[in-house]
């Protein structure tokens, strides 16, 4: 059948946040949608709060809203469209995860869908609540002749106790309707039962668990599916789970396609998918189904379905060259799979099922060292923040790939020391407990002499893996022991997936150090090169189109490569930023997939190499080649090297990518690899404090005063000349890890007390701490003549809070023009003194009249894309091409950049725009259960972020808290505790609340101040002060917002932990600053106003261009383009 | 287990091409002719498919052996294949029901394999070059690289090749249907031109009786047998020298006795019908192969292995006449057109070029057992047998 020609207008539905569980996947996924439903003509609308998506992009929609993905605001957008003559006849919710998913649920529930005349495509109702409640499911399974494990769905403690009085312990306990896991786990005691299913109970929006029998150690498998409308449905991918079931499949190492299943198994498999997903009745689409093998019997049952696009369809998009997203959008619009073509192979069509002759493997990213105290044991809940995929010739080869594109600090199996003195028994005990990096132990556990069958017993995973490591170990002795390195040894090395870093430290001993690059020359002396191979879907039966390509090594030395000659366009390999980490997430994947879409149009050929399968960058559509690689100097020197051979490279971008990137360089560069952009000199000299503060001292900018120290006696004498509070960190780390503010001279003790690892090569740096300042974001391009100011953003939190925690705002609201031209001039000594070409970020603190320079990067920064949005400029793109040679004026000239003016001078009307982030706290536990503290420091702990953009600052702020906490409340109680020094800026703030109708709840010492202040206020026990506590309060729902800055003056006393625990347990808004509570303020009086409306990017940015022009022209034109999305009473 | 110490090998094809790597498996040489086939799960069904005799199988996936070798899992009495090539080999199986590994089941039955092979890149020749021989020489077989290709070229081509011979059957035995299936009181011949275990099985599972008998079956034996219907297995060699089996199927289509063949099942019906067949570049080897059921129009994942096929006179979608009636193509490849099935309107009698048994693959075909059963069935009870009601 082809497509639905009743189907004009489409409502996609986005992800928001990045949050752990779901993450960039699905901007992918959406912005394949976007592309499929436009290329049909159809018109688009798109609603997600996410502003660091290239599915945001004004490009990728006829109608972007950037507002909080909720069921009221998604009928705003409904409505809005259908003032302008656009009604909507579809929803598309399958692509943006279970936020997409709930809301569209919540839509159908409030009667939304009908009143409206829109229809759900993808997936109906009906078939959602299948697949996802948990008892019905299971009733399906069992209906079609599959197993389950034994369960109960439970609705409160009681029942719970019942059921595992059956079931005997352990059992695993999972909450309906939660995402990645959340609020589930495997309980062994009874007291971790009550303690998990009440949580689990109090994270289920329907108050449901279900309590299961325990599969933990079984073998765990993934199916990917997709079916069309005529019923036609073909299994996408395999997965193969290495970390048995027991861990989170989004925190285990997995493997694709599956390794260890014969056909009989597969097949039996595949059937049972294949008569689920008909069962649950998926309409069109895609859906991920979970499988457990018992190891021993062979005995299959099936753990859960996803009725939607899942993270692991984006790893098997990745993993087979199969577009499961862009396939599913062709689908939910009427297509069937055999009238979608292969893109790849052109000439077949899409409905096969991919094979491959290749191994990827998927390993997770964790940030655990963001969040001392919580357990690193991995469960059922997810708790990994990115992932990293690599594909090989064979298992070894992806795997050390894989490994190695890690980025933290072990590089590889014999990258670090061994622990001294540790056992076989000790490891094999502490590889019993999955955690990250366990599969280093079970490394160290064979290799001190432990069977295959005890690591299989200690850790569950499957001999065959095991057996693997075995053969790479077998391997490495080999590389060890060898006289010197011949051609044929070090291709075998490279094939079991040997880094030359590995062979290095494997060659090394007490007596002389190999280096990675000693071993680089050798190799390539020896003509030791890999070869790239194309992922095409179908193990090379068809031709394919596609320059999708992976390394690999062949024992032939004249291997074939399959790298395409391409002499017409000059090269541009843009190096992308790898797993995604707190720090370091899509945000730089957008200024990379940006340089490519800029390049490309302006006729280079873009090679994007990247390792990250959750991102836009490695879609095979984003660039002309994409090379699926990590990014360490070996593997990209060499895709450098095989593109040289194949064209003319103009150069690599290494600015975009955060980072990782940046950190190559200094080493391509030595290599002679041309550079495109900020030179490595230029990019080191911000990086190096004494040579910033050189740089700075000459140009007559002021800085916080610092001094390092190696000892507390030294700490202690520069913290007393340059006064306290004094912001203290270990120098060599990036991203705020380890730094506190400390305000007196006993933390300071503590602080360096606890830092061991100081020493006189990383000694700690001690800062002036600029209390109470302004701290203030810019984005700014340079092309070293001129430089435009991509947007001066104002953080709402006072400095000390990390940039990337900080809630800021855009233009800025307080700051005055002369604050604004200061910042301007001291940007363009920056940029200009410090030899940046491309993007800059510098980070101020005002304080008073003076305005210090904090930081500079000479790189894209995490807010390049809320910059842009907000600003309507595509920075990045800009970026991009004043790196190949164009002028700041060229890109003026041609429209690129505001022809006058930039995002210092936004006209008086321009929208404000609100960028929050979002903390993943409630995903940490401490071993004792605990929640982990969400007060935010100097050290950035949040996954994402939401915009929120309005004609004004209140509304703006409001829909910032909607789309990233949930909407903040307009009436009912609110409970303060603040500390002595903030007491006076709270007054009004609170009074502001008791008027709008609040009933304010206090510690005693806040409520006697606020009662002399003439309010009611209602006193309240502290946590430690018995019952009826606040705590209690709160964990029975009588609270609805807490405002709690902490007592305390240094970083490591908790006052108030349990009150913010607590909050964010119940899910109610925590606010921990001053400037935060009157921001929340401000938008709660929006909203009980009622003025909160949408608007499209595309109208707001069209506006605000205009506005541009007419205040040039010397008037006030900014159109009224806030419409406030009343809804009619029904 | 069994791991060659890293015994050199090559493989030496036609062309003169020539891939390194070691061999595994039994040592010496072995002749055929070289075919990818694209499955990631089934090695053991592909080596114990009879329809690869003769055959040098390039296996495209690239961990071959992990999980050993499943005595129950042998599709015939043994390995058919002349030769193995893969890329890696699995250090040790893994699966509960391995009763032995891959390289020892080769040795034992004397089957040479090479590993350490790019298969990729062989994969991309044979599919521009077209299948051709080859030859597997390990250890001190491995001579000139001159004389090696002249040893290939000495070996005969599959084009004109009757191996039917070689893998049917010498006496007529009987698989009984399954105690836990309904007794429909029927049962079917099975003309053993190759056949596969999962065939009498997949009958048996829908409570029928299988007789296998020879390929020199006459039509008097098969009547003798009191058969509801005859089914033409697949099997390997050149379709156009099976003489006596499209003499055979010609008298049972004369008989209107019900009648179902598969792989080289569907070339004999065709060729029966009065059809020619011809050799396909590189065939079709693989369990992801989609093709269209022309009736329902659905799309099937088949599992594939045949490099003949047969050559309809008109488009796809047009009915032909024949001397045993209409005709119509029942399945089409989606991936490049060739015909997958043939439809026989007035006679009962059909047949698909793909494998409704699977093993490996696949089961999404299997409903074209149950539209046979329900033929046999029609004409059992004395009904005029109906394909058209079967579907």
């Amino acid at each position: 059948m082809p497509r639905r020609t009743e189907l004009k207008h489409i409502l996609v539905i986005g992800s928001g946040p990045i949050v752990i569980g779901q993450a960039c996947e699905f901007d992918y996924s959406g912005t394949q949608a976007c592309r499929v439903l436009r290329d049909e003509g159809l018109r688009v609308s798109l609603i997600n709060s996410n502003p660091a998506t290239i599915m945001t992009d004004p490009e990728f929609a006829d109608a972007t809203y950037i507002e909080p993905i909720t069921a009221e605001f998604v009928e705003k957008v409904l409505l809005d469209q259908k003032r302008q003559g656009f009604p909507v006849d579809a929803i598309l919710a399958t692509l943006g995860g279970q936020t997409a998913l709930n809301t569209a649920i919540a839509l159908h529930d409030a009667g939304m869908l009908a009143k409206h005349g829109v229809e759900l495509i993808g997936a109906d109702i009906p078939a959602i609540q299948r697949g996802e409640d948990r008892q019905i499911f299971k009733d399906i399974v069992r209906d079609i002749g599959g197993d389950v494990p034994d369960s109960a769905v439970c609705h409160s403690m009681e029942e719970v106790r019942l059921t595992v009085e059956q079931l005997g312990l352990p059992v695993v306990i999972r909450p309906s309707f939660t995402m990645g896991g959340l609020g589930s786990g495997l309980a062994y005691t009874p007291d971790d039962l009550e303690r998990i299913a009440s949580i689990g109970l109090a994270a289920s929006p329907v108050h449901e668990v279900l309590i299961e029998e325990s599969v933990l150690g079984w073998k765990e498998y993934e199916l990917e599916l997709m079916r069309d409308g005529a019923d036609n449905a073909v299994v996408v991918c395999s997965i193969e789970n290495i970390d048995p079931m027991g861990v989170h499949t989004g925190d285990s190492m997995t493997v694709a396609p599956a390794m260890t299943l014969t056909d009989r198994e597969y097949q039996d498999m595949r059937d049972l998918g294949l008569k689920v997903l008909r069962a649950v009745g998926v309409a069109t689409g895609g859906c991920n189904i979970q499988f457990a093998i018992q190891p021993d019997t062979g005995r299959m049952i099936v753990i859960e379905m996803n009725p939607r696009v899942s993270r692991s369809s984006a790893l098997a998009s990745k993993a087979t060259g199969f577009p499961i997203a862009k396939i599913a959008a062709k689908l939910a619009i009427g297509y069937h799979l055999s009238e979608i073509a292969n893109d790849i192979t052109k000439a077949t069509p899409a409905a096969f099922e991919p094979t491959l002759d290749y191994v990827v493997v998927k390993i997770p990213r964790f940030a655990f060292e963001k969040f001392p105290g919580a357990d690193p044991t991995l469960t059922t809940t997810m708790k990994s923040v990115g992932e990293a995929m690599s594909i090989g010739r064979s298992f070894a080869e992806a795997f050390g790939k894989a490994l190695r594109s890690m980025e933290t600090k072990n590089l590889g199996f014999w990258t670090l020391p061994d622990p001294d003195g540790e056992t076989v028994e000790e490891v094999l005990a502490a590889a019993a407990i999955p955690t990250d990096g366990r599969i280093f132990q079970v490394e160290r556990a064979l290799r001190y002499g432990a069977t295959v069958a005890q690591v299989h017993e200690a850790t569950g995973i499957d001999p065959w893996f095991l057996d693997q490591i075995v053969l790479i170990q077998s391997v490495a002795t080999e590389v060890a022991t060898a006289k010197e390195l011949s051609a044929d040894l070090l291709r075998k090395a490279k094939r079991y997936g040997l880094s030359d870093l590995q062979i290095a430290r494997i060659r090394s001993t007490t007596a002389t150090v190999v280096t990675e690059r000693s071993i680089r020359e050798v190799r390539r002396a020896l003509g030791v090169r890999p070869v790239y191979k194309t992922v095409d879907t179908c193990a090379a039966e068809f031709e394919a189109f596609t320059p999708y390509h992976y390394s690999a090594y062949e024992t032939d030395p004249a291997a074939e490569s399959e790298v395409a000659p391409q002499r017409d366009r000059p090269k541009v390999i843009i190096l992308g930023s790898g797993p995604n980490r707190i720090g370091q997430g899509i945000e730089f994947d957008y200024s990379c997939v940006h340089a490519a879409m800029a390049l490309r149009d302006a006729g280079y050929e873009t090679v994007m190499v990247n390792c990250n399968p959750e991102t836009v960058s490695t879609d095979y559509d984003t660039s002309d080649r994409l090379y699926f690689e990590p990014l360490t100097a070996e593997d990209v020197l060499e895709v450098i090297a095989a593109e040289q051979e194949s064209g003319t490279v103009a150069g690599v971008i290494v600015t975009l990518g955060g980072q990782t990137p940046l950190k190559l360089a200094g080493i391509l560069a030595a290599e002679g690899v041309p550079l495109l952009g900020t030179s490595p000199d230029a990019i080191d000299l911000a990086e190096d404090r004494a040579r910033f503060g050189a740089l700075l001292a000459a140009a007559g900018l002021p800085a916080p005063a610092f001094g390092m120290a190696t000892s507390f006696d030294e700490a202690s004498t520069v913290a007393s000349r340059i006064g306290y509070p004094v912001l203290v960190r270990p120098s060599y780390v990036l991203g705020g890890r380890g730094m506190e503010i400390v305000y007196d001279e006993p933390s300071l003790a503590d602080y360096i007390s606890r830092a061991t690892e100081i020493t006189d090569e990383s000694p700690v740096m001690v800062d002036r701490f600029l209390d109470d300042a302004i701290e203030i974001d810019v984005d700014a391009l340079c092309d070293g003549t001129d430089i435009y100011l991509g947007g001066v953003m104002e953080h709402i939190e006072e400095a000390g809070v990390h940039s990337g925690d900080s809630a800021c705002v855009l233009p800025p609201i307080t700051l005055g023009r002369s604050d604004i031209d200061k910042v301007r001039l001291y940007t363009e000594r920056i940029a200009l003194d410090g030899g940046v070409r491309g993007l800059l970020n510098v980070q101020y603190a005002l304080k008073g009249e003076t305005l210090y320079v904090l930081e500079a990067n000479q790189r894209a920064s995490r807010t390049v894309p809320f910059s842009s949005k907000a600003t309507a400029v595509p920075l990045a793109k800009a970026a991009a091409r004043i790196m190949t040679g164009s002028t700041i004026a060229e890109l003026r000239a041609e429209g690129m950049l505001m022809t006058v003016g930039d995002g210092g001078t936004l006209p008086a009307g321009a929208p404000v725009a609100v960028k929050e982030a979002v903390m993943p706290f409630h995903r940490f536990r401490r071993p004792d259960g605990t929640g982990v503290d969400t007060i935010l420091g100097p050290e950035m702990r949040s996954t994402g972020e939401v915009m929120g953009i309005d004609a004004a600052f209140g509304p703006a702020f409001a829909k910032s808290q909607a789309g990233s906490y949930g909407s903040l409340p307009l009436k009912g109680t609110v409970f303060v505790s603040v500390a002595n020094r903030d007491k006076r800026s709270m007054v009004f703030p609170i009074k502001r609340l008791a008027d709008i109708g609040f009933t304010v709840v206090a510690t005693a010492g806040t409520a006697e101040m606020l009662r002399r202040n003439g309010m009611q206020v209602q006193v309240v026990r502290k946590h430690f002060e018995g019952d009826g506590n606040v705590v209690e309060m709160i964990r029975a729902g009588e609270i609805d917002l807490v405002i709690n800055t902490p007592y305390g003056q240094s970083g490591t006393r908790i006052d108030g932990f349990e009150i913010r625990t607590a909050a964010v347990s119940a899910d109610i808004p925590c606010i921990t600053t001053v400037a935060g509570a009157a921001a929340a303020i401000q938008g709660i009086e929006a909203m009980v106003r009622g003025n909160v409306g949408v608007a499209s990017l595309q109208n707001l940015q069209a506006g605000l261009r205009a506005a541009v022009a007419a205040e040039n022209a010397g008037a006030d034109a900014f159109s009224d383009t806030f419409v406030t999305g009343t809804v009619p009473a029904s | 287990m069994t791991q060659n110490p890293a015994v050199a090998a090559v493989l030496v094809l036609e062309d003169g091409r020539v891939f390194g790597g070691t061999s595994f498996g039994a040592t010496g040489t072995a002749f055929g002719e070289a075919v990818f086939a694209t499955g990631m799960t089934g090695y053991q069904e592909t080596l114990t498919d009879p329809s690869y005799r003769r055959q040098v199988v390039v296996a495209t996936a690239p961990q071959i052996g992990n999980t050993g070798w499943v005595a129950e899992d042998d599709e015939s009495a043994g390995i058919q294949v002349a030769g193995f090539v893969i890329r890696d080999l699995s250090p040790a199986p893994s699966n509960w029901r391995a009763t032995s590994s891959l390289p020892d089941a080769m040795s034992s039955q004397g089957v040479v394999g090479i590993a350490g092979v790019d298969t990729r890149a062989l994969t991309r020749h044979l599919r521009t070059a077209g299948a051709m021989r080859c030859g597997i020489f390990t250890g001190d077989a491995v001579v000139a690289t001159g004389d090696m290709v002249a040893a290939v070229r000495d070996i005969p081509s599959m084009a004109g090749l009757n191996l039917t011979d070689e893998v049917s059957t010498s006496a007529t035995y009987t698989v009984p249907a399954d105690d836990t299936a309904p007794d429909l009181g029927l049962s079917v011949a099975a003309v053993d031109l190759g056949i596969k275990a999962n065939t009498p099985r997949s009958f048996a599972a829908r409570g029928i009786t299988t007789h296998v008998v020879p390929a020199s079956v006459t039509v008097d034996e098969i009547l003798a047998l009191g058969v509801d219907g005859v089914f033409l297995s697949n099997g390997p060699g050149d379709p156009a020298t099976a003489d006596h089996a499209v003499a055979l199927t010609r008298e049972i289509l004369t008989r209107r006795i019900p009648l179902f063949g598969i792989c080289f099942g569907n070339q004999i019906l065709g060729r029966a019908l009065g059809f020619g067949t011809y050799k396909l570049k590189f065939g079709h080897r693989g369990i992801n192969q989609p093709v269209i059921d022309h009736v329902t129009g659905a799309t099937l994942v088949t599992s594939q292995n045949h490099g003949f096929a047969v050559e309809f006179p008109a488009a796809a979608s047009e009915a032909v006449a024949t001397e045993f009636g209409t005709v119509r193509v029942g399945f089409s490849s989606l991936n490049d057109g060739v015909v997958e099935g043939l439809n026989c309107l007035d006679v009962p009698a059909f047949s698909v070029q793909f494998h409704p048994e699977a093993a490996a693959g696949p089961h999404d075909a299997s409903y074209l057992f149950d539209r046979f059963v329900e033929l046999m069935r029609a004409a059992a009870e004395a009904e005029t047998p109906d394909l058209a009601r079967s579907i």
